[in-house]
């Protein structure tokens, strides 16, 4: 029988205090006065803070938790640390997106912080069952939140398409818990592991069951051939939620995957590493090919954040100390620099986001350098220039793989980055080589979007170029699955 | 002054970002402010990299002026810098032509001025970096962001089909770099460092490649230099990107950018992979003898002046990797040789058409006639340049060529035979265009008013010519910072064929090292 510790709550005080912040903001939602809603945005904010500095606490205590169906290492950290900054950072970009569209609501944010509670416990969760509990809980939060411009036909659409094929998946997750609970008789990850440490062990059955546990995945993580919900979940959900949509869930489902098929069940062998690989070739390359026509900018980057999905999993494929590393980081880079380019796409769209096609864009580095200037930035990193982000990441991810013999893949994964500069160069192209005045050069920019803006372009450049701090924590991240 | 003498490269790179920063900084209104900062600080950068070139140890084996800092601990790339007579002579060919470009942008460049020279120096940065580098994902890290601000070049100052021609750049050069970042990647495998000096030893001094994985990352590398170069069948991005360039654009693609490509080569090919280069020499001259003979021949029946020198271009790259690839030191010392005065001649010859663009608005050929006794002093420049780019004796053109066509000779007869044939198809289209151009009666009356050279056309012409007369006669300081370059390189050369028999399974040429 499991006994309940005190040290249990402090290691996961960040998600408690999460918790306790959203449950107090929908509480205190009534009591705040209809043009002050703002104020709940900010208590949202105190929450994620808050809930970074017990983190650093926690972090001082390291171990497991309730009977080791959560570990409190520093794989969680990293995570959590990771979640907690899009949580800020895509509260910050939204409360003028709110304001301005009129669906000023103080659920928002607690659904949010919720979301947020969900993902934390995906990546800390050393239990099949807490696995689900937290895909689901950060699932529920992220539909109602797809859905959250409730005049918005494609919201509306969004939302329902996303709960349809989100809760079929989790079906297909659940599925394979219960296989692996019938091979094993446990839900714990490391007796299950246990269990099926020798490839001998490797029935049908078991892999039958990792097969589903990875559908299931790759739903959240918009894999190809489960990517089908993607884009039209993107374009739909008002553009902040797609930031956090495209980050949040998708790193919490990357953090299962590592600890489940590179930390558990790192003996599958070749069938978990030939799934792996098919489904990175397929999603960097129809990612990257159907981003290629798109002339709506949320659709182009929806197509674009699959294509990035497919390169992590270059990295998951490599496996080892190096490929995970390489993915923590890729994560670290890919949120900064797919939050700030929804943000400032949400923000430019104006009211009703009726601007965001390609043409829209059409002459505002003439009327606004500035913004132009950014939105470049972002684009060059999600390209993989040099001196970005998004240059480092690949070049973890693809030393990775190199180092696991990976080569055809690498090979592919860099030609697919070459046609990504085509649709990414669309954008910059029209912002600075046709000469219109555009409407979309009127939109403001308020300083919590200036912010977000700051600091994902200046934490875009910091991991270019001064990579050893994120790269030592990431590797430090994986300590726990070295054996 | 110690200081700077300890971190000279690190200056001569960085100095162009900070005359950009200090554009950057300046108001948009502010030309002539913007103007002058750009033209002091390229200036700076000329006169600095002048005094490095002549700083630069001609006894001296290995690099020079070298400077090694960590930048990324795991994995482990260095910021290491470092020169030879080689890479400093690119360098200070960087320098002119930036400086030549700004002026020659001084008045034709009216729109978006700021941007423009934030972009010509940043791109200026870029290209002096790459020739600096001795980290190979330092060098890569270069090699990737100078493409955007050529990019923006292209694509904002263009001409009418800037946009295709720009992305056309780009992605032509990242398939390229994107097959040697995974040869890169592969090598760092291998030998667990990305610097170059420690990646050579490694492969010296242990047979840690088996041939089929040599050949791989030959082709690899190669292939991202062929397509800079660009090497026939790889060139057809080129014509697009010259012709659609602002005058500016195209001096520094043509003088400097496909330079690198060649740069490559010497640098990186031909040491790191001695074994596969001599097994695919012969396929690479062959590709370079169709560029020369197929540049010459489609140059000469271009009707648009700035595509002939484009593919011009073509047939001249064409001579710069035929001598790297005839291994030997004649051949070597001619195609650097050739590789300088090919920029200097050919960014001559851009300088030249974009002042009759900028006067005419046209480019055609039909559309002048009789020019010589409208504009003397511009017929007589461009007379000297185009003798210059087709290799006349005493002009810089004939140094490189000839060296080359030896160095051909001692490797192969009939590789100098079709060589040659390039020479007079050069003679051909040049002085054809000359003749049409500046001969016979004034066919349009719209060019009876054309004004001739003012001062600044005029300095930079007088430069430019200066160069292409001082090499052709006395190419000698130039030629003896080279030597221990091209030593070096085959010193390389004649050790590959013994690394080779070492790994022969056989063993009848045995013996340990």
């Amino acid at each position: 029988m499991i006994t309940f510790q005190t040290t249990d709550l402090l290691r996961i005080l960040p998600e408690i205090i999460l918790a306790l912040f959203g449950v107090m903001i929908m509480v205190l939602e009534p009591f705040v006065p209809a043009g002050r809603k703002n104020l709940l945005g900010w208590m949202a904010l105190l929450g994620v803070t808050g809930a970074g500095a017990a983190t650093a606490l926690t972090s001082l205590d390291p171990g497991p938790a309730f009977g080791g169906s959560i570990a409190a290492d520093g794989f969680s950290f990293y995570f959590i640390y990771l979640f907690l900054l899009v949580a800020a950072l895509v509260i910050l970009g939204s409360m003028d997106y709110l304001e301005r569209d009129h669906a000023q609501h103080g659920e928002y944010y607690s659904l949010v912080l919720l979301g947020t509670v969900g993902m934390c416990f995906m990546a800390a969760s050393t239990d099949l069952i807490m696995i689900f509990l937290g895909l689901e809980i950060s699932s529920i939060s992220t539909y109602i939140l797809a859905g959250f411009r409730r005049t918005d036909r494609a919201s509306n659409e969004a939302a329902l398409k996303y709960f349809l094929l989100g809760s079929f998946a989790t079906a297909f997750f659940l599925y394979g818990i219960a296989f692996v609970y019938g091979l094993t008789g446990t839900v714990n990850l490391l007796g299950a592991g246990a269990r099926l440490s020798e490839p001998s062990q490797w029935t049908v059955f078991a892999r039958f069951a990792l097969v589903l546990m990875f559908v299931g995945l790759g739903f959240k993580l918009s894999t190809v051939p489960f990517q089908i919900w993607t884009p039209d979940v993107y374009q739909g959900a008002p553009a902040p939620v797609t930031a956090f949509l495209s980050v949040g869930p998708k790193a919490g489902a990357f953090a299962i995957l590592l600890r489940i098929f590179l930390g558990t069940f790192s003996s599958a062998g070749p069938s978990a590493f030939r799934v792996l690989w098919i489904s990175a070739a397929l999603t960097m390359c129809l990612g990257n090919l159907a981003a290629l026509w798109q002339t709506n900018v949320k659709r182009l980057l929806a197509y674009s954040s699959i294509a990035h999905a497919g390169y992590i999993l270059v990295g998951v494929t490599a496996g080892g100390s190096r490929g995970m590393s390489a993915v923590m980081f890729y994560l670290m880079a890919y949120a900064l620099m797919n939050v700030g380019a929804f943000i400032l796409v949400a923000q430019l769209a104006g009211s009703g986001e009726r601007l965001v096609e390609i043409e829209d864009y059409t002459g505002l580095a003439f009327q606004r350098p500035g913004v132009a200037a950014c939105l470049t930035v972002l684009l060059l990193s999600l390209a993989g220039f040099p001196t970005t982000a998004g240059f480092l990441g690949k070049l973890f991810l693809f030393r990775a793989a190199i180092h696991s013999h990976l080569i055809g893949l690498t090979v592919l994964a860099l030609l697919n980055s070459v046609v990504s500069v085509y649709y990414y160069f669309r954008i910059i192209v029209a912002m600075y080589m046709r000469e219109e005045k555009t409407e979309l050069a009127t939109a403001v920019l308020p300083w919590p979007v200036r912010t977000v803006l700051g600091v994902t372009i200046l934490g875009i450049f910091y991991l270019g170029l001064a990579p050893d701090r994120i790269l030592g924590l990431s590797t430090l991240a994986t300590l726990p699955f070295l054996k | 002054m110690s200081w700077i003498s300890a971190h000279s490269l690190t200056i001569v790179t960085f100095l162009p970002l900070l005359g950009a920063l200090i554009i950057a900084f300046l108001g948009r209104e502010r030309t002539p402010a913007i103007r002058w900062v750009a033209l002091l600080t390229s200036l700076l950068i000329f006169l600095f990299a002048a005094w490095l070139y002549a700083a630069l140890d001609p006894h001296r084996m290995g690099m020079q002026f070298e400077e090694l800092h960590v930048w990324m601990p795991l994995p482990p790339v260095n910021y290491h810098l470092g020169v030879d007579g080689l890479s400093m002579l690119l360098i200070l060919l960087t320098g002119l032509l930036t400086l030549i470009s700004v002026l020659a942008s001084w008045s034709s460049i009216t729109h978006r001025v700021q941007e423009f020279f934030i972009f010509l120096l940043a791109l200026e940065t870029g290209t002096i970096g790459v020739f600096a580098s001795l980290d190979l994902l330092l060098f890569f890290v270069f090699w990737e962001v100078m493409l955007i601000p050529m990019y923006f070049l292209i694509g904002v100052w263009g001409h009418e089909r800037r946009i295709y021609a720009a992305i056309k750049f780009i992605l032509y050069t990242m398939a390229g770099s994107a097959l040697m970042l995974a040869g890169i990647l592969y090598l760092y495998n291998v030998t667990g460092s990305f610097d170059l000096p420690r990646v050579l030893n490694h492969l010296t001094s242990a047979s840690v490649l088996s041939p089929q994985a040599e050949r791989w990352l030959f082709l690899a590398f190669f292939i991202a230099f062929a397509i800079k170069v660009p090497l026939f069948p790889f060139h057809t991005w080129l014509p697009d990107a010259h012709v659609e360039a602002p005058t500016a654009g195209s001096i520094l693609l043509a003088g400097v950018l496909l330079k690198m490509g060649t740069y490559g080569m010497l640098r990186f090919c031909l040491p790191l992979f001695p074994g596969a280069s001599r097994e695919f020499a012969p396929v690479v001259c062959v590709l370079a003898i169709i560029g020369i003979i197929y540049g010459a021949l489609v140059a000469m029946v271009q009707p648009d002046l700035k595509k002939l020198v484009a593919y011009s271009s073509v047939a001249h790259l064409g001579f710069c990797v035929l001598g790297i690839f005839v291994f030997n030191a004649q051949g070597l010392e001619g195609s650097i040789y050739q590789m300088f005065s090919h920029g200097v001649s050919t960014g001559a010859l851009f300088l030249l058409v974009g002042m009759l663009y900028d006067r005419r608005h046209t480019r055609l050929i039909s559309e002048f006639g009789g020019l010589a006794t409208l504009v003397p002093v511009y017929s007589t420049f461009f007379l000297i340049v185009a003798l210059s780019s087709l290799g006349l004796p005493m002009l810089n053109g004939f140094v490189g060529e000839f060296l080359i066509l030896i160095g051909a000779f001692h490797s192969h007869a009939a590789y100098t035979a079709c060589a040659a044939v390039g020479v007079v198809l050069a003679a051909v289209y040049l002085l054809w265009m000359y003749q049409r151009v500046f001969y016979g009666d004034i066919s349009k009356e719209s060019n009876r008013t054309l004004p001739d050279c003012n001062f600044r056309e005029k300095l930079m012409l007088a430069i430019m010519a200066a160069f292409i007369l001082a090499m052709g006669v006395y190419p000698k300081p130039f030629l003896r910072r080279m030597d221990h370059s091209v030593t070096a390189i085959m010193l390389r050369l004649q050790k590959a064929p013994m690394i080779y028999a070492e790994r022969a399974p056989a063993g009848h040429l045995g013996g340990g090292r």
